[in-house]
């Protein structure tokens, strides 16, 4: 017992007992014990001089983190929206039964914990899981009993990820990385995924002045790439002029929205270009810490990404007088997340990355003014950081001759569901939904659903709309739905995700989300009115307008779009003279039923259940 | 999170529903209010009083029942800084229906059961549902199964009746500043705890504080309850916001 205490107490004494570094200490804990117990909280709160409740707070909060063991091998199977439309059902259902567990629960013999998680950024390699932080892609049913075998016999996560899969492409085959993620890109822009040369930006922004570098990011006229399209030097702008004796920069690799993984692919790929990025940024606006937030489920690429910051450091391209200039001091380090969407947000990142849950601030002030412990700081994208690097290098004419008047640039999209060729796809603002469904072989889809949950839902008519802040604007997710799939499914999946995902403290948010979720749910059954339908536009505007953050304000857009693009589906499954609300006595006397031990409330129920049994 | 506003002395003009106000810099458009009687309704930010002990203004943000449109945008006045010739909307149509709305959520998600809650008469909820004349919550129920703690030898808490406010969270710390109360997991699994040990040791006027400050029953202390009978109590005679100042200064501004 006492050596367990100590094993605690060295975790939290490597991150010097720091508050701050809670979420870290945590992540370790979970990583060795598989949970966070209780009494770990009592003794965590001791050293880092916290409350219980101050620690427990965070713990639960974080979807990775957890007060009971979660198995020595914990899978957490992907249940996103791509995963459902591709069989995650089937491969579930073989995970559950080979191993003996339920989903949600751990084995008797406390060896395998089988639970879901939102979408992990595979959305063009599913089925998905996560086993131990190793990712696992390309499921079947008969894959999945056969990794539940290798876990009965014991085998290293490592070992079953070689036997299960080759690995991936790229630099996914590095020793730092060796994992079966694939690339998958499909079309390489000149951007982000063009022709890049490790230090020549830097270099090149090292001879210029801070205010040079900020008014060609100006030219260039790049706006942020993870949706909300904020002129990024103007960002700069706002954090470079804040009273602060230090600043920070943060690159936001927490894309957690579902359908979105070209992050994943730059972070593969291009991570020196996201660094000097974040060099650039740093120099145009005098800050000296950086940090990159790296999503939970990308814990595979960290070891890699260090190794990119020990190089970059040694080529003098972080550290002290980086690039030979005098006083141009930067550094990164790896902030991980825990499992939480709404830590995109980024006041809710900053939250998080100090340790906190990760809910929205109450803005003002805004990050520029007090960000990472105060700080002025600016938070972009990662596509944004890179993009920032070669617009130092190339010119800001090269880039603004690119996209559109108001989007200048590329974008890169991630494309996955129903098409022949999944991934990843570097292009030009204002190209339009038409062509990036030919590109990627789509043929006559249902559906697409343009920016992940938060974002549009678009029928058949969509073709023409033009992917740009002008127009549809995205963070990059591109699903298609064919027309075998039940459409509102993915809807209802989109619904729990949110009603999940939404961090509980805004009221509006919290009730309304889950309101939605079971409104639509009770459509779906049949039991749905036409006031259901005036009721859920109702609280929408209502979420809209009164909710603190994105989530909130993003969160009925799947419900909105679909009333309005695909009013057919539910116009189907409501009853014509539905003005009273439908009732099933059957579902709602089955708690009462269960507890006087009846079957069934009516005669006629009753009798059809004794023939079948 | 923001949890307390600090305030300046530079003196500034806007207007809330046509009516020209001075404020200060630095003070949220609810303080501004507040300080001019102008009623906006809050459930979670709470001015600091005498009698509620509060060494300063809190504001979590979280009830957002103070929505106004600032300069034609939605905005919760209580983290919402006033700043020169904003023009603020408050008591419009759209506005309450937007609150009654959510009280009418607060009513389905939780169990308010007000005829037999010890809170009845000085509840904010209760106050707020006459107000807006809630008469049968639009939504459905959630029936939502809330645990009762009731451990700690001074306080009983009450999840069923709780709007996960954040009041306690961020009121009742210790003296070096460890909460007493958090806010566990996320989402429709939301909810308050406290921390046994240090509820276990509360003292009396931290007790009595942390019953005062829950805008409804969540939180009561035990043995004591409230000293004034029903039928005598705040708002039994006095509709919410009736006042020319607001209530939750009970014209007791400094």
């Amino acid at each position: 017992m006492s050596e367990h205490i100590a094993a605690i107490s060295d975790i939290a004494a490597k991150y010097d007992n720091d508050p701050n570094r809670l979420l870290d200490i945590l992540i370790d804990v979970q990583a060795q014990e598989r949970c966070v117990t209780d009494d770990v909280t009592r003794q965590l709160a001791q050293q880092v001089g916290l409350s219980w409740a101050d620690i427990h707070q965070t713990v639960s909060f974080y979807h990775f983190l957890s007060e009971t063991p979660r198995g020595e091998y914990t899978i957490y199977l992907n249940n996103g929206p791509v995963a459902i439309m591709q069989g995650y059902e089937e491969v579930a259902a073989a995970f559950s039964e080979a191993a003996g567990c339920s989903i949600d629960s751990v084995t008797e013999d406390g060896r395998i914990g089988l639970f879901v998680t939102a979408d992990i950024g595979m959305g063009d390699q599913e089925i998905a899981a996560l086993i131990n932080r190793v990712v696992f892609t390309c499921l079947t049913p008969e894959k999945a009993r056969a990794l539940v075998k290798d876990m009965q016999e014991g085998l290293s996560v490592q070992d079953m990820a070689r036997k299960h899969r080759e690995y991936g492409d790229g630099n996914n085959s590095l020793p730092a990385i060796h994992s079966m993620v694939r690339n998958n890109i499909q079309k390489a822009g000149p951007v982000c995924l063009g022709p890049y040369e490790v230090g020549v930006a830097l270099r090149k922004c090292a001879t210029q002045s801070p205010e040079d570098i900020l008014s060609q990011i100006k030219a260039s006229k790049l706006r942020g790439r993870g949706g909300a399209g904020f002129p990024t030097a103007m960002k700069w702008e706002f954090c470079a002029k804040a009273q602060g004796p230090e600043r920070c920069v943060v690159a936001n690799a927490d894309e957690g929205e579902p359908g979105t993984f070209k992050d994943r692919v730059l972070l593969t790929e291009r991570a020196e270009l996201l660094f000097e990025g974040m060099a650039i940024c740093a120099y145009a606006v005098g800050a000296t810490t950086g940090s990159l937030y790296l999503r939970g489920e990308y814990t595979y690429l960290r070891e890699y990404l260090e190794q990119v910051l020990e190089q970059m450091r040694a080529d003098n391209l972080l550290g002290k007088d980086i690039a030979g200039k005098a006083g141009f001091d930067f550094d990164i380090r790896v902030q991980l997340g825990a499992g939480s969407y709404v830590c995109g947000e980024e006041s809710a990142l900053l939250e998080s990355a100090e340790g906190k849950r990760g809910e929205p601030r109450n803005r003002p002030p805004f990050p520029a003014q007090s960000g990472y412990r105060a700080m002025p700081t600016v938070i972009d994208n990662v596509e944004t950081l890179a993009s920032a690097a070669q617009i130092i290098d190339k010119g800001a004419d090269w880039f603004s001759n690119m996209g559109t008047e108001e989007s200048t640039g590329t974008k890169v999209l991630s494309i996955s569901g129903d098409c022949d060729r999944p991934g990843i796809y570097e292009v030009e603002f204002g190209i339009t939904i038409g062509e990036l469904l030919d590109m990627a072989g789509a043929r006559d889809p249902q559906a697409v659903q343009v920016g992940g949950p938060s974002g549009h839902c678009l029928n058949a008519d969509a073709r023409d709309t033009m992917i740009s802040f002008e127009g549809c604007s995205s963070a990059g997710a591109i699903i298609i739905i064919g027309k075998q799939h039940d459409l509102l499914a993915i809807i209802d999946n989109f619904m729990e995700f949110f009603t999940d995902e939404s961090c509980g403290s805004c009221g509006p948010c919290r009730s309304g989300t889950w309101m939605l979720r079971n409104t639509l749910r009770r459509i779906r059954q049949g039991q749905g009115t036409r006031e259901d339908l005036t009721s859920m536009r109702q609280l929408s505007e209502v979420m809209k307008k009164t909710t603190k953050c994105g989530l909130g304000h993003t969160a009925p857009h799947p419900i909105l779009n679909t009333m309005d693009n695909f009013p057919h589906l539910y116009e189907a499954l409501i009853p014509e003279q539905s003005d009273i609300r439908v009732f099933d006595l059957e579902a709602s006397i089955k708690a009462a039923n269960a507890a006087v031990g009846r079957t069934s409330a009516s005669k006629e129920t009753r009798e059809k259940e004794e023939e079948q049994l | 999170m923001s949890e307390t506003i600090e305030t300046s002395s530079e003196t500034i003009t806007l207007t809330i529903d046509g009516q020209e106000i001075q404020a200060k810099t630095g003070q949220t458009i609810l303080q501004a209010a507040c300080e001019n009687g102008i009623y906006i309704p809050t459930l979670c930010a709470l001015h600091a009083d005498k009698e509620n002990g509060l060494k300063s203004d809190i504001a979590p943000g979280t009830c957002r029942i103070c929505t106004v449109r600032v300069n034609g945008r939605t905005m919760a006045a209580c983290t919402t800084p006033v700043a020169q010739d904003y023009i603020v909307e408050n008591d419009t149509e759209e506005l309450n229906d937007l609150r009654k709305t959510i009280v009418e959520l607060l009513f389905v998600e939780g169990n308010h059961f007000c005829p037999s809650c010890e809170k009845s008469g000085s509840c904010d909820l209760q106050a707020l549902a006459y107000r807006y004349q809630m008469l049968s919550p639009r939504f459905r129920y959630a029936f939502s199964s809330r645990e009762v703690n009731a451990e700690s030898p001074k306080l009983l808490f009450d999840r069923n009746r709780c709007i996960l406010c954040r009041r306690c969270v961020l009121a009742i710390t210790t003296e070096d500043g460890k909460q007493l109360f958090g806010f566990t997991k996320r989402g429709d699994k939301s909810g308050i705890i406290m921390d046994e040990e240090l509820v276990k040791n509360i003292s009396e006027e931290q007790a009595q504080q942390a019953m005062h400050i829950c805008p409804v029953g969540a939180i009561i202390r035990k043995e004591k309850g409230f000293d004034t009978p029903f039928g005598q109590r705040k708002y039994d005679h006095n509709p919410i916001g009736s006042e020319t100042v607001c209530t939750t200064c009970n014209g007791e501004k400094s």
